[in-house]
């Protein structure tokens, strides 16, 4: 398939809707699982560390939130670009459904932070680089919630959200280079490409385990929160029509036990004359 | 490694700090979790009151 034609598919939310079917349950689940393994493993088999004790353990609530928090503005910096330069319709769909998402994991970074500060360095808050940086961040996030909301008009409203996102992209520099460029209490990164972690395997391998359980985690809420919004979005046009009325077992996220009435009710109910 | 369940639920001192922090983590996965849901069943009633216009619309 060349190039374009693999592009322009991309930013069709029908030919997504379609492929994305299994990613959902499936990024939900190792979601889970490693989220379940690398908390147990944290909180209970790590060894606790020779200076703060046991109130380390924090890290393996705060450093996967924190990259989140960070990760998902990003994507949507990403999106907004795609927006405007391209026009691609499912980039303006992850504007729209990716930012409770990154206002949570911000307000999780911030929350663990301050109260890891607080046995640590003594206090719940301290207007450093980083956690300034990262409150502003937060900020932003309210600031795309807000702006989506103030304007009538969902086209314009995802353009000026889209300019928002892409401005606010300064910001994340900001915080990943705060620790250097600032005299700061915040440590500084504990995963780096170019050379080995500081701390033993033991401490650092759950926190491996639970920042791919994160990023699992926002893969499984992106691939639900677009498949939604496009059913939504594309309720009125003929495949999503032929959808709600054929024999589709399920439109839903995945195919679940719990959830026997999605469909059997409207095949039932469309057999009618 | 904690020698038994009251030294893990202390955390030598921290357990207030540690709890509080991974229980709010705890919270806002289960908030998520329910928010996702209720998204897909707002997203399943629209889809239907759509198609049971469509076919009432059709009806003679």
């Amino acid at each position: 398939m060349n190039f374009k034609a693999w592009w322009h598919r991309l930013g069709s939310p029908k030919w997504f809707y379609r492929v994305s079917g299994p990613w959902q349950s499936l990024f939900l689940s190792l979601a889970l699982a490693l989220l379940a393994i690398g908390t147990v493993w944290g909180l209970a088999f790590a060894p606790p560390d020779y200076q703060q004790g046991n109130s380390f353990r924090i890290i393996y609530v705060h450093v996967p939130a924190a990259m989140l928090a960070q990760s998902v503005y990003l994507l949507l910096g990403v999106a907004g670009a795609l927006l405007l330069v391209w026009r691609m319709k499912l980039a303006g769909l992850v504007l729209e459904t990716l930012v409770p998402f990154g206002m949570g994991a911000t307000a999780l970074a911030l929350f663990s932070g301050a109260i890891w500060g607080k046995p640590t360095w003594g206090a719940w808050w301290v207007f450093d680089g980083r956690t300034t940086a990262t409150l502003v961040l937060l900020f932003l996030y309210f600031g795309l919630h807000a702006l989506r909301r103030a304007i009538p008009d969902p086209a314009a409203a995802s353009r000026a959200c889209a300019l928002l996102a892409i401005v606010g992209v300064i910001n994340i520099p900001i915080i990943k280079y705060s620790v250097h460029w600032w005299t700061t209490l915040h440590q500084g990164a504990t995963f780096k490409l170019t050379t080995a972690p500081a701390m033993p395997a033991a401490m650092w391998a759950p926190l491996l385990v639970n920042v791919l359980g994160a990023y699992c985690l926002l893969a499984a809420n992106l691939v639900a929160k677009l498949r939604n919004a496009i059913l939504r979005r594309e309720r009125s046009s003929r495949w999503v029509r032929d959808l709600m009325d054929g024999s589709q077992p399920s439109i839903g996220p995945a195919p679940s036990p719990n959830r026997p009435s999605a469909a059997p009710s409207h095949s039932q109910r469309s057999a009618a004359p | 490694m904690f020698d038994d369940w009251q030294a893990f639920i202390a955390m030598g001192g921290h357990g207030l700090y540690v709890w509080l922090a991974y229980g709010a983590a705890l919270a806002l996965l289960i908030l998520h979790l329910v928010r996702l849901r209720a998204d897909w069943r707002k997203t399943l009633r629209l889809l239907r009151s759509k198609r049971d216009q469509d076919h009432a619309s059709q009806a003679p």
